[in-house]
């Protein structure tokens, strides 16, 4: 294994500045452990290893020619397949998109190429993101680097395994509901949802358009920065991307890296993301790092959110409306699966195309959204559902009166077996019940790993959440909590995963649940808690 | 397709009370499209486009993409609501409703709902009489068009017994604003001149305005009529059918007629109105069912989320508001002191509605005798012997080609309705069909003075009583000097030349 897989996406892109290296060598080193390790990992969905040598070839010889290249020129990156890319397949893992190339990039992956970073390909998700295990997926789900017998998380479970499996240093994701939080949390790795608004939606094949957002996943707060500075900002594509100008994010986790202090900051913690039903080794940890966050001049405070009780029963008919109402587009009329028989009328066709090219999950949430939106039934379901929604935006403004940010467990739980929910849809929605109310109230959320739980030996992950428009905020409070805890650990947390490829499959990992936790946590397993 | 009974109409009159509503359609001509930067096919001046080039990924409803609200639009639909003296929402909202026909690229249309643009306004009718009627407006809405579908195959063209359809999204997306009246009571025996006069007002107004071709025949602007009767002394509304694909003033008052007479005669009979969309027939003149359409159709409205409120600064609107042309009714008064026409010449023309046209024809250059001449005369004419409206026989610019060739002498009365059948036939503008038919006047004096000698020395006794001062003889001469120049001379000049000659 070459060891520029390792570096993070700000080293190697300073190598790659200063010449120590070559974009062609650093995309190749990435295909080549894609090649090692996605087999069992199986993050991508598409891998563009000819494409992305191409691209590194070309930037190189740029930079041999003295051209001004940005920061990130020459760094690869995974790109999420809910993304528009117009030379690679887009399909948002369903199979009524196979094959489907879109006659445009969206916006975030168009200012990623701009800015000279290298598409290496597609990453994997459940199906139009609708889930929480990338087992909704039809094309076969993506597993844990951890522990390839569990779940890499979900809906981004591709992106984050990509990340976490050192197939690339950075990936796009997006976040509807914890899509990218809780892939990060599962898999030891770091993963934002912007503001809304402050990443263009345009391309990004839309799951519920009031609460989707594109972020960046990374195994470092600063890449996450990094890649945000690149696709946020102003999009006149999308009426609901905000117009003002935004702050450096990697300036803000550089200024926390480098002070290393929490002094003046209120941080909350939202009483209701931390309760009994969370995984004890998850609520140790979340603990354990409220302490150093306290010990490094942080104030924390207990807060209140009395409605995000509610924010995961609203999040289940707002979802499920919109989605039902945005996936009407496939009906194999202009572009996507068509399933065809003689004599059948056009309705005949939709219908029979809908059917074979869905899954079962989209299905399910086709049904429940267009019962919600139902007449007679609008002003019950989808008509509370957006009051719930005010109330859970007045308890974060109420909270953010009173601290700076809002913190909890990424998770309540660390990543659960393959298999163990996919049959339960009630315990799968479950899992989100921490990163919901951001989605709902529009604020960004950042996940980031606080360290291994000790009964099981896997990530767990810390929330943290700004009021809208204060990204900023996340990235420097970020940047302050995962230095102090790498200067504890040695080294940043995935340092400690277990090795993957050469010897291993994943055969012989299904035949051993219950992995071992890897060594250096210094912990025994006490058995799931769940 | 059964034949419908109809009543009377003075007798369906006579026993119920119709109760007339509509819903008008006004295709804006801004340059894009409501939701994407696609050019507009129903833009000022755009050329007819092949199927699916006239297309942005909004339109296809493609994976990822998004709608942005055409600012042009909305500043369109502001005046229009204004002009039709309604008051603007300080905010209004974009819903989606929802629904699966291959014509859709989204499967569902980006509306406006429960937060119009524009509501509560009123527009003067006037009618054939001169009286005015209120038309009380419930609302005016921004929305998209539709795609449109070809049925290959059957024998009707329609989707019953067709092998396959094909869809042509050029349309999809074009800025629509939905102007909704109120019930309109108390229409009575003038109900399809009403219902005439009604969309003949829109129509001028969004002429006025500029907001839109406007041209029925195209499209641009379509009417939906809603009827529906309820016996005499009855409070509660009966039973509507709302008519559809209307294309001219003049279908509209015979579909509100139809509906009328059919209506009265089911009721009648004991029969019941089913509530439906009816479809009219240009050639039979008659209405069908279209879809059965009941107050409870779901179409799972909810608020558009790719899109935020729309919300016009208040100086927008004021200034807008400052911008509007003056009331049709106001600018018709002016006209037709700056033309010169009587009361009964002018609403002649208003009547005949022919108003823009003539308007423009006189724009062109054209004397306002002569253009009123020829839109009331031969244009009127061929537009009733066909059944269409006049103003899409022959463009204003044409007419007024042809006024100022029969000015300057180029062509006489008859020849220039001969060349008037062959612009109307498709053939080009007069200037060329003259040029390409050779139908110009002979001003040639020497190949006239050839046909008059010819003629003279043909009929000696008439050169004779010529001579002898009987000057009305003349006429024997010049009718056959016209014959043998096929109609192409002036004949007031052949007289001239006739007498000259026959006194040398």
């Amino acid at each position: 294994m070459s060891e520029l897989i390792r570096w993070s996406a700000a080293e190697l892109a300073e190598r790659l500045t200063a010449g120590d290296v070559s974009s062609v060598e650093a995309v190749r080193a990435h295909v080549d452990r894609i090649a090692e390790v996605d087999p069992d990992v199986h993050a991508f969905l598409h891998v563009a290893g000819d494409a992305a040598l191409a691209r590194a070839e070309q930037i190189d010889r740029q930079r041999a020619d003295g051209a001004e290249l940005g920061p990130l020129a020459g760094v690869p990156i995974a790109i999420k397949d809910v993304l528009c890319t117009k030379d690679m397949p887009s399909t948002a893992a369903s199979r009524i998109l196979e094959g489907w190339i879109p006659p445009y990039d969206a916006t975030p992956v168009a200012r990623l190429r701009a800015a000279g970073l290298v598409p290496l390909g597609k990453t994997n998700m459940d199906e139009f993101a609708m889930g929480s295990s990338t087992e909704h997926s039809a094309y076969g789900p993506t597993r844990n680097p951890w522990d390839l017998t569990r779940i890499p998380g979900g809906s981004g479970g591709g992106s984050a395994a990509a990340v976490a499996a050192f197939e690339a240093p950075v990936a796009l994701g997006s976040d509807t509901g914890g899509s990218i939080r809780q892939p990060a949390a599962v898999t030891g790795s770091v993963g934002v949802k912007p503001t809304y608004g402050g990443v263009s939606r345009f391309g990004a094949i839309a799951l519920a358009s009031s609460l989707d957002q594109v972020g960046p996943v990374s195994r470092a707060v600063l890449d996450a920065a990094l890649i945000h500075d690149v696709i946020g900002g102003h999009d006149p594509l999308d009426a609901t991307s905000i117009p003002d100008a935004w702050p450096s994010m990697a300036a803000a986790a550089r200024e926390g890296a480098a002070s290393g202090s929490l002094a003046g900051v209120r941080v909350g913690v939202v009483r209701q993301l931390n309760g009994d039903g969370f995984q004890a080794g998850v609520r140790q940890r979340f603990a354990e790092a409220l302490e150093r966050m306290a010990a490094a001049g942080a104030e924390v405070v207990e807060v209140e959110a009395p409605n995000f009780e509610h924010a995961i029963s609203a999040y289940y008919l707002i979802l499920p409306a919109e989605a039902s109402s945005n996936l009407a587009k496939y009906d194999s009329v202009r572009f996507g699966l068509r399933v065809e028989q003689a004599g059948s009328t056009t309705e005949q066709m939709m219908a029979r195309s809908r059917e074979a090219g869905f899954g079962p999950e989209v299905k399910r949430r086709i049904i429940l959204g267009t019962y919600a939106l139902s007449a007679g039934y609008y002003d019950a379901y989808y008509g509370s559902a957006q009051q719930v929604r005010t109330l859970v935006q007045r308890d974060f403004d109420a909270a953010f009166e009173q601290v700076d940010v809002l913190v909890s467990p990424s998770t309540p739980t660390t990543a659960f077996p393959l298999g163990q929910k996919v049959d339960d849809p009630m315990a799968m929605y479950l899992n989100d019940v921490t990163t919901i109310p951001a989605n709902l109230a529009g604020v960004p959320g950042m996940g980031l790993p606080i360290g291994l739980a000790p009964e099981d030996g896997l990530p767990v992950g810390l929330q943290i959440m700004a009021p809208a428009r204060q990204d900023a905020r996340l990235y420097r409070v970020g940047a302050v909590v995962e230095a102090l805890l790498e200067a504890e650990w040695g080294g940043p947390l995935l340092a400690q995963a277990p090795q993957l490829g050469g010897t291993r499959s994943p055969l012989q990992f299904a035949a051993t649940p219950g992995t071992a936790p890897a060594a250096g946590t210094g912990t025994e397993p006490d058995g799931g808690t769940r | 397709m059964a034949t419908d009974v109809l009543m009377g109409f003075d007798e369906a009159l006579e026993r119920y009370e119709p109760v007339l509503g509509f819903e008008v359609h006004v295709e804006l001509s801004t340059a894009t499209k409501m939701f994407s930067s696609a050019p507009n096919p129903a833009a000022a001046g755009a050329e007819s486009a092949q199927p699916n080039t006239m297309v942005a990924p909004v339109d296809m409803g493609l994976p990822g993409a998004l709608p942005v609200v055409n600012a042009q639009a909305v500043r369109y639909s502001i005046s229009l609501g204004l002009a039709l003296g309604c008051s603007i929402a300080p905010s209004s909202r974009f819903a989606r409703k929802n629904y699966f026909y291959p014509d859709l690229g989204k499967n569902y249309q980006i509306s406006q709902f429960d937060e119009p643009i524009a509501f509560e306004g009123s527009v003067e009718v006037e009618l054939e009489d001169g009286s005015q009627l209120t038309v009380p407006i419930e609302r005016a809405h921004m929305e998209e068009d539709a795609g449109k579908l070809t049925h290959v195959g059957g024998a009707t063209g329609r989707i019953q017994g067709a092998d396959h359809s094909l869809v042509d999204y050029n349309r999809a997306g074009v800025p629509l604003v939905e102007i909704v009246t109120k019930p309109i009571y108390g229409a009575e025996h003038r109900a399809p001149e009403i219902a005439k006069a009604y969309v003949a007002t829109i129509r001028d107004i969004v002429r006025s305005l500029g907001i839109s071709e406007a041209r029925m025949e195209r499209g641009n602007l379509r009417c939906d009529a809603n009827v529906s009767l309820r016996p005499r002394g009855q409070q509660a509304l009966g039973t509507r059918t709302e008519t559809k694909n209307v294309n001219s003033l003049r279908s509209v008052e015979r579909a509100v007629r139809y509906e009328i007479q059919r209506q009265a005669a089911i009721l009648a009979a004991g029969g019941s109105i089913t509530q439906e969309t009816r479809h009219w027939h240009e050639d039979t003149g008659t209405t069908s069912a279209g879809r059965p359409k009941s107050d409870a159709d779901d179409y799972r409205y909810f608020p558009e989320p790719d899109l935020l409120p729309v919300r016009p600064a208040p100086e927008l609107i004021e200034e807008l508001r400052a911008a509007l042309p003056e009331s049709p009714a106001v600018f018709r008064r002016r006209l037709q002191a700056d033309y010169g026409f009587s009361d009964s010449e002018f609403r002649d023309i208003v009547n005949a509605g022919v108003l823009a046209e003539l308007q423009e024809t006189i724009a062109e250059g054209a004397a306002p005798a002569q253009a009123r001449k020829w839109w009331l005369g031969e244009i009127l004419r061929i537009a009733n012997a066909r059944g269409v409206d006049a103003g899409s026989l022959v463009s204003p610019l044409h007419v007024s080609e042809l006024i100022a060739l029969t000015e300057n002498g180029d062509l006489t009365d008859r020849l220039a309705r001969q060349v008037l059948e062959h612009v109307v036939a498709g053939e080009g503008s007069p200037e060329h069909v003259v040029a390409a038919r050779g139908l110009k006047v002979v001003s040639d004096d020497t190949a006239l003075i050839a046909a008059i000698d010819a003629a003279l020395a043909g009929q000696p006794d008439v050169l004779q009583k010529i001579r002898d001062g009987k000057v009305q003889a003349a006429g024997a001469v010049i009718g056959a000097v016209m014959k043998a120049m096929r109609g192409q001379a002036d004949a007031a000049r052949v007289r001239e030349l006739v007498l000259e000659r026959a006194s040398a």
